[in-house]
């Protein structure tokens, strides 16, 4: 007789796991990103902004918010799956997973889940922030800002699965977020614009795909971005299958969790 | 006849070289108690690793009550839980939430799965402790967590890898009634312990398995029969100054008060205590000299890697 093994339940245990664990530790996961965006909005926005003047036509404060979402966005859901799959093999809790009758689909979406969870959360938290120091702002686009900041969630939630896999220590998993992600997130558009940049280094900037993620989330915020979205959006897409193609393949075959 | 294990020709190289598993095959029936044993290194991990998919095995079958592993292997585990050897549970979630977790990872929603998560708890006196922090239990109730996760989803076939290794006499006794028990209700166990009085004290079946061979596969019954030689302890009343000479009973004085004698299988003891009667020695108590298994176990052991 065939057993009534529901792998939605599983689905929804591993995912309400996941969210379990960082809301367990709001004051690590969901505050820093607060306090830290709250002086880049005192120190960037409200003291040096009005002598930076506008940007793109836009009040300095107005133009970094989307910025700084998206950077918020990004490192969390990334640091959020990383951490959290590391964890779990640190500990050989993943054996919990492996034994049961999970698909390796369904533990690879309930941690993606986790990490999209965290990194919505925080984009909110953010945003809410943004608005004690520049309460007029409006979204223009909220259609587009939902999609990307979802994609981009996803994106990145895979990017730390596949970090985590891989990683043997502690060190492993902050090599990537601290030397790669950052920088790029920080090139790629969060306080300016590329336009006024050299031309050389324009050129440049245009190779760092942080670039598409940030200005097509600036789009969906402001109506203003550097890039062409369906391209940006198409790459976001293609990225996501790609990735997600990779996390299952590695699942599959047990890279890093079985010997 | 459908068994509740089966192993075809399973072997296992590690990268590096290591080959674990050389080809073992296995049956265990439905509702047996089987030993695995072996030396540290033998592939009893290996081979349970395989089992749980928490190893990539390198070729060979594994069917669980007749479902091979590679077709179906969500269904399969359904029917499978296992114990491991080392803690694998999260030491910052608590008790309860660990196990009604457990449950769900196998598809058991929460409504449903905390009956059985309190009869379980319960059942291996971890109830006061379920609103604890797991880090906080002591060893031995770490262990028991380990067995009550296991046992959430009521698993057909459970595998317990040394579940009772480093636990105080008191609890691994207490664990004994418990998988009796469950034994008893139906639950096919296969057991691996360094601890040979337990298995020949639980076991029906056993496997001996060294370097990656199985060396032995038979009935306890069967296999302590192979034994030609018994030794007996005994606990004398009046000490003696040098061991007395029987016929046919080769005997030592390990102190004043203790003899102990080898007894030949074909023998009866009762020709022993003619003798010990008619020298007017005492007895005040008697025992097995050492565990029988033990002893073969060596013997096994030994010549196969000879």
């Amino acid at each position: 007789m065939k057993s009534n093994y529901k792998v939605s339940v599983s689905l929804w245990t591993l995912t309400v796991k996941e969210i379990r664990r960082f809301l367990r530790i709001w004051v690590q996961t969901l505050v820093p990103p607060a306090v830290t965006m709250s002086l880049y909005f005192v120190i960037f926005g409200s003291l040096i902004g009005p002598r930076i003047g506008s940007m793109d036509g836009f009040d300095y404060i107005q133009y970094m918010i989307p910025g700084l979402i998206m950077l918020s966005v990004i490192t969390n859901s990334y640091n959020n799956v990383v951490s959290s799959f590391y964890s779990v093999k640190f500990q050989k809790s993943i054996e919990e997973l492996l034994i049961s009758p999970m698909p390796n689909w369904a533990i690879l979406l309930g941690f993606v889940l986790g990490g999209v969870a965290r990194g919505v959360l925080i984009g909110f938290i953010v945003f809410g922030v943004s608005l004690i120091f520049y309460p007029e702002f409006t979204v223009a686009n909220p259609l587009l800002t939902i999609t990307v900041l979802l994609l981009t969630a996803i994106l990145f939630s895979l990017m730390g699965f596949i970090n985590a896999v891989f990683a043997d220590s502690f060190d492993d998993i902050s090599i990537i977020p601290t030397f790669i992600l950052t920088p790029l997130i920080y090139l790629g558009g969060v306080f300016y614009s590329i336009n006024i940049l050299p031309d050389i280094w324009r050129s440049i900037s245009m190779a760092n795909p942080m670039l598409y993620v940030v200005n097509t989330f600036r789009e969906g915020m402001l109506g203003a971005s550097d890039v062409s979205i369906s391209f940006s959006l198409g790459m976001i897409c293609a990225f996501i299958a790609i990735l997600t193609g990779a996390c299952l393949y590695f699942l599959k075959k047990g890279t890093g969790i079985r010997q | 006849m459908t068994y509740a294990l089966e192993i075809s020709d399973l072997k296992k190289t590690y990268p590096g070289g290591t080959e674990a598993l050389k080809g073992i095959s296995l049956k265990v029936k439905e509702g047996d108690f089987y030993a695995l044993l072996g030396p540290n290194g033998a592939g009893k991990s290996s081979t349970i690793g395989i089992i749980g998919s928490l190893v990539t095995k390198t070729s060979g079958m594994v069917k669980i009550f007749g479902i091979d592993v590679d077709k179906d292997m969500a269904e399969a585990k359904t029917m499978l839980g296992v114990v491991s050897q080392e803690i694998n549970f999260s030491q910052f979630e608590k008790v309860m939430d660990i196990v009604v977790t457990q449950a769900g990872f196998y598809g058991i929603p929460k409504s449903e799965a905390m009956p059985k998560v309190e009869n379980i708890l319960k059942r291996l006196s971890l109830w006061d402790k379920r609103n604890n922090q797991a880090r906080t239990l002591s060893g031995g109730y770490k262990r028991r967590l380990m067995i009550a996760k296991a046992l959430v989803h009521n698993p057909k076939l459970l595998i317990l890898d040394e579940p009772t290794a480093g636990v105080d006499i008191e609890l691994r006794r207490e664990m004994w009634t418990f998988l009796k028990e469950i034994n008893k209700n139906g639950t096919t166990i296969i057991l691996t312990t360094h601890y040979l009085e337990e298995a020949e004290q639980l076991c029906r079946n056993i496997g001996i398995i060294d370097q990656g061979t199985m060396v032995a596969d038979t009935s306890m019954k069967d296999l302590l029969g192979t034994l030609n030689v018994q030794g007996f302890v005994f606990d004398l009343i009046e000490p003696l100054e040098e061991a007395p000479l029987i016929e046919g009973f080769p005997l030592k004085l390990e102190d004043s008060l203790t003899l102990v004698a080898a007894v030949n299988k074909d023998r009866s003891i009762n020709a022993l205590f003619s003798e010990f009667s008619k020298l007017n020695i005492k007895i005040k108590s008697m025992r097995n000299e050492s565990n029988r298994l033990e002893e073969l176990f060596i013997e096994m052991v030994n010549s196969n890697e000879k």
